[in-house]
């Protein structure tokens, strides 16, 4: 008598299995789940009130909702863009030094070593308007006398947020485009100084291309990271004064968390994650397609 | 089309000297091919001469026009590189094109270059791939194309045919051949390869060490060597070198061998001196297999060590004055080792050096 035995395969993959369901699976439907109930924290009776797609139609008529979804974008679609031109610039800077370079590329990489969370306290303090060091500097050099208010007026509370996160992000780019500098051939270099490039031309037509796969990869990882950007803005401003700061994630945690609807909260992370994906799957088109110009294959 | 002007020309890399003040006239539509062993310097040279990297001392001229401080862009030069250097993200009539787009030439006159260069170089089908989908000696084309599209001064190669197998090799060697003679511009040509030297040049300029060893035509390097290593370096098999001493109009070789002195240098040698005697393998040859030597010779018996058939000849391996010397049979039959031979020695086109400068005593 033999008892039935399982196929060998599926016995390998059980615990793979059983980890991705206990640590992805199963939260990921709960949280799908739950966006389609009136699940409030405070009321855990209410996961098992079904109220069907009321939470994603709510979002949806939701103001607030879409003006931290714009807000997010528009901080997206800067922040990557300075970030990318600022650490285009500093990787070509990094890359003409010979002697330190090791010194500068380390130095270059301290802001990625910070938690987001110090960050958003140390330019919550630079950007104080009674003791931080814009205001005091911008006053003592005579340019002003007032206390101009960064963290409470809209677009002032906007750029400095914009600030903070390019100070901490501008290596990321700076790392990965330096590390693509560093696989540009030689020889084409040289093939088109003699074809008459000035080092502009150089530049402009064949080192881009060799290292454009190189920001695509850096502006896929980043568009991820400012889409969920959550940390830096709860400090410095909450997404305050008066909502003029939201993000999204500002917004669903403090719908979930502190008002208590997970429901609600979960139907508008859904939406978001949606973003997301977009922005991820935009920048790997792009990226796919410059490779391909370089016959990298892709 | 111009001349190229080499005056003392020198290059350190911080102490490093690697080009010790080389001197050297290119006419105008010469094809000067730059020979010598890895690290002699003739890439740098050749890198001098395109701007690509700065001289540390001297002059170099093209046309009429010092170009010692000018980038690369403003000396009027094309260049062939080893690894053909193409751009993987243009089609090869980009490629082609890209210098006179840089220049900004109108579209229309870029397309007949393109489709000029591409006729010249049976590239017209490839006009709208990319380099990767191209084969290595379509992409040194390529690489050919872009140099001629632009009608430079001076055409810069450096070792394009390094990297194509042996049979391509031959085929493109003609072709630059051809090329040359079609364009008639002023080729400057770097290569290890003494074969590729002495079939395309003009002129070879041997290097050894950052120094000239001799300029000449490939005929007057091949047959009047100023030094041994000029002599063992251009020929294939390298040169056979003997040592000896002068003795009343001969060479006493080791194991009681003796050579007379070949004319042309008994003016120049005296008794009891110490010289290289240098022998080519196309003047060594078995008796009955061997071309008639109408002038002088001499003839000796040698054991053959081994022997490597090439078909229309077999080259011996013997030994001579108790070193190894490499022979010619013509109109070969099969040679056992340790079979001993009657060879012949055409002493008029023999070689004499100093045995302590090495320099050829004619």
């Amino acid at each position: 008598m033999t008892r039935p035995r399982l196929p060998a395969w599926f016995v390998l993959l059980l615990p793979a299995f059983i980890v991705l369901a206990a640590v992805v699976l199963i939260p990921l439907l709960l949280s799908l789940y739950s966006s389609f109930t009136s699940y409030r924290l405070t009321r855990p009776e209410t996961l098992y009130n079904w109220i069907g797609t009321f939470n994603y139609e709510k979002a949806v008529q939701s103001a607030h909702f879409w003006s931290a979804f714009g807000r997010t974008v528009l901080l997206l679609t800067i922040a990557l863009n300075l970030e990318m031109l600022l650490g285009l610039g500093l990787a070509l800077l990094v890359n003409q030094v010979t002697y330190g370079q090791r010194l500068l590329r380390t130095i270059m990489m301290f802001p990625m070593m910070f938690s987001p969370l110090l960050v958003g306290f140390q330019f919550k303090f630079i950007f104080n308007d009674n003791v931080g060091l814009v205001n005091n500097a911008l006053q003592s050099l005579g340019l002003t006398n007032v206390a101009i208010p960064w963290l409470v007026d809209g677009q002032l509370a906007f750029i400095s947020i914009l600030v903070a996160e390019m100070w901490s992000s501008t290596s990321v780019f700076a790392i990965l485009i330096l590390a693509g500098l560093f696989a540009v051939p030689r020889d084409p270099i040289e093939a088109a100084k003699v074809d008459g490039c000035t080092p502009w031309q150089s530049f402009r037509h064949i080192t881009l291309p060799y290292i454009m796969p190189f920001i695509y990869i850096a502006l896929a990882i980043r568009s991820l990271d400012v889409a969920r950007a959550y940390d830096i803005v709860q400090i410095m401003t909450n997404g305050g004064p008066a909502r003029r700061t939201e993000l999204i994630w500002t917004l669903i945690g403090r719908t979930g968390y502190v008002d208590a609807k997970m429901g609600y909260a979960n139907a508008m992370g859904y939406i978001s994650i949606f973003l997301a994906i977009a922005f991820t799957i935009y920048f790997f088109r792009k990226l796919n397609a410059a490779r391909a110009e370089l016959g990298m294959g892709g | 089309m111009a001349q190229v002007t080499l005056r003392t020309v020198v290059k350190k890399y911080g102490a490093l000297q690697v080009v010790h003040g080389i001197d050297l006239d290119i006419d105008d539509s010469e094809f000067v091919v730059l020979v010598g062993p890895s690290g002699c310097g003739k890439s740098t040279t050749l890198r001098m001469i395109a701007g690509l990297e700065p001289i540390s001392g001297g002059e170099i001229v093209i046309g009429d026009r010092v170009v010692n401080d000018l980038p690369p862009r403003h000396r009027n030069i094309s260049m062939v590189f080893q690894n053909y250097a193409l751009y993987p993200h243009m089609t090869v009539r980009e490629n082609l094109g890209f210098s006179l787009k840089i220049a900004k030439r109108a579209q229309g006159e870029i397309d007949r270059a393109v489709d000029e260069a591409a006729e010249i170089l049976s590239l017209t089908e490839y006009l709208d791939r990319k380099p990767g989908a191209l084969s290595g000696g379509q992409r040194q084309r390529v690489a050919m194309g872009r140099a001629i599209v632009r009608h430079p001064d001076v055409f810069l190669f450096d070792e394009p045919l390094s990297n194509l197998d042996a049979k391509l090799r031959t085929q493109m060697r003609t072709e630059i051949k051809k090329l040359h003679q079609k364009v008639k511009s002023t080729i400057v040509y770097v290569t290890h390869d003494q074969v590729e030297a002495m079939t395309l040049a003009d002129r070879i300029v041997i290097m050894r060490d950052g120094h000239i060893e001799q300029i000449g035509t490939p005929l007057e390097v091949f047959e009047a060597p100023t030094n041994t290593f000029v002599a063992t370096f251009i020929g294939s098999p390298p040169m056979n070198l003997l040592e000896g001493r002068v003795a009343q109009d001969a060479v006493a070789l080791a194991n009681g061998i003796t050579v007379p002195v070949p004319e042309a240098f008994r003016a120049h040698v005296t008794d009891g001196q110490e010289v290289i005697l240098g022998v080519r393998a196309d003047n060594l040859m078995p008796v009955g297999h061997a071309m008639p030597m109408e002038g002088a010779h001499a003839a000796f018996d040698m054991t053959v060590n081994l022997s490597e058939p090439l078909g229309t000849e077999t080259l011996l391996f013997a030994t001579l004055a108790g070193e190894e010397v490499q022979a010619k049979m013509l109109n070969p039959r099969p040679v056992a080792s340790g079979e001993q031979l009657r060879f012949q020695l055409d002493l008029t086109r023999c070689h004499l050096f100093d045995a302590q400068s090495r320099q050829s005593l004619r």
